[in-house]
């Protein structure tokens, strides 16, 4: 009975541990600068809008054997409305987790028959950043119970996890020491509400899991295959991390 | 391929100077970068963009490699009479991009709709 109760208990606080405290969460936007901020808000100048366009557009265009779009099924794009802020999420066929990008193109190879898109491509970003941008404004919510659990652990424990030649866990530099100075930009938080967004630094929409292969770089740490699952259990941990903060597509950072 | 978007203020009376901008979707790729096998990327970046109205040019501009991707086009013009604003613009690939757009100039004396 003791046994049980400390186990209830462990796994509880565990679960609910915050590093930063959901009333100080900051999204990336916050330690941009302003001009990175006013472009951002510039409805017209902001630059993924380019790639929001041709994502729009392709939401409604046949494609594939079965002569359908996406709207075929799914209607118009604002019923995409409150889908991107619960991935990463369990794909109930194949029981993985599934980011918003393994789902579309999952979706384009079974249901609509067509070509498969590869990682990072023009057409996944733009298609990507259209439906996330139907849920600008809601809060992230991402679902860690369930078939899910051991993913987030997963994501968590990487998280806090040094690795590279820099020594570094992602913990190291955006719970311990954001808003402080590296080099010449303030930290960011990490937090990942933005994404897909259009990184000014590359030149055009990158996805979450660009940013986090990136981030391997960055402490000169192997960088897993494109599809791998750890970016997945990551960007899950990422998105209950930063749980409430807005749909903010399309979004700029440097 | 290339595509642009433009804006301008939704209401121009005679005598107005208001102000142009055009966002175009271009690579603007310098010939300096390399991609991820080590062979150059090769410069193809815009070589001049030319903005006409009523067939005047009105509007030139000659970027070079220091201009960044997907450039953002911004110049002022003084409403003198509506007519065909033509966006042309052609990169080192030799492709040409066009937008055009119907302007409207309303009299200067023209009042905001009636309302009782």
């Amino acid at each position: 009975m003791g046994l049980w109760t400390i186990a209830g208990l462990a796994l509880t606080s565990h679960a609910q541990q915050r590093l930063i405290p959901l009333e100080k969460l900051q999204s990336g936007l916050h330690y941009s600068g302003a001009e990175v901020q006013s472009l951002q808000t510039d409805e017209f100048a902001n630059p993924s809008n380019i790639a929001l366009d041709s994502g729009t557009k392709s939401w409604a265009k046949t494609d594939g054997k079965s002569n359908k779009s996406c709207q075929s099924c799914h209607g118009e794009l604002v019923k995409m409305k409150g889908v991107s802020i619960r991935y990463p999420a369990i794909d109930k066929a194949t029981g993985k987790l599934f980011n918003l990008e393994d789902r579309i193109r999952n979706c384009r190879v079974k249901n609509q028959k067509a070509a498969e898109w590869t990682f990072e491509s023009d057409e996944l970003v733009a298609m990507t950043l259209a439906v996330t941008s139907s849920s600008r404004g809601l809060p992230l919510q991402a679902q860690i119970d369930g078939a899910a659990k051991s993913h987030f652990e997963n994501g968590q424990r990487l998280f806090m996890t040094r690795q590279g030649q820099m020594n570094l866990a992602c913990t190291n530099c955006h719970d311990q020491h954001y808003g402080q100075k590296l080099y010449t930009d303030p930290l960011s938080q990490g937090q990942a509400n933005g994404y897909p967004l259009y990184r000014i630094d590359w030149q055009r929409v990158a996805s979450l899991e660009r940013r986090l292969r990136f981030c391997y770089t960055g402490v000169k740490a192997e960088t897993p295959p494109w599809g791998h699952s750890d970016i997945r259990d990551i960007s899950l941990y990422l998105m209950w991390r930063g749980q409430g903060l807005l749909v903010e597509a399309p979004a700029v950072r440097k | 391929m290339s595509s642009a978007r433009l804006q301008i203020p939704p209401r121009i009376l005679q005598g107005d100077v208001f102000k142009v901008r055009l966002l175009v979707n271009h690579p603007m790729d310098s010939g300096f970068l390399r991609d991820i096998d080590g062979v150059i990327i090769q410069r193809n970046v815009i070589r001049h963009l030319v903005c006409t109205l009523n067939g005047r040019e009105v509007f030139r501009v000659e970027p070079t490699t220091g201009v960044a991707a997907n450039p953002l086009f911004e110049f002022y013009l003084r409403a003198t009479e509506s007519g065909d604003m033509l966006f042309r613009w052609v990169d080192d690939k030799a492709y040409i991009g066009e937008l055009r757009h119907t302007l409207v100039v309303e009299a200067a004396n023209a009042s905001k709709p009636a309302s009782n």
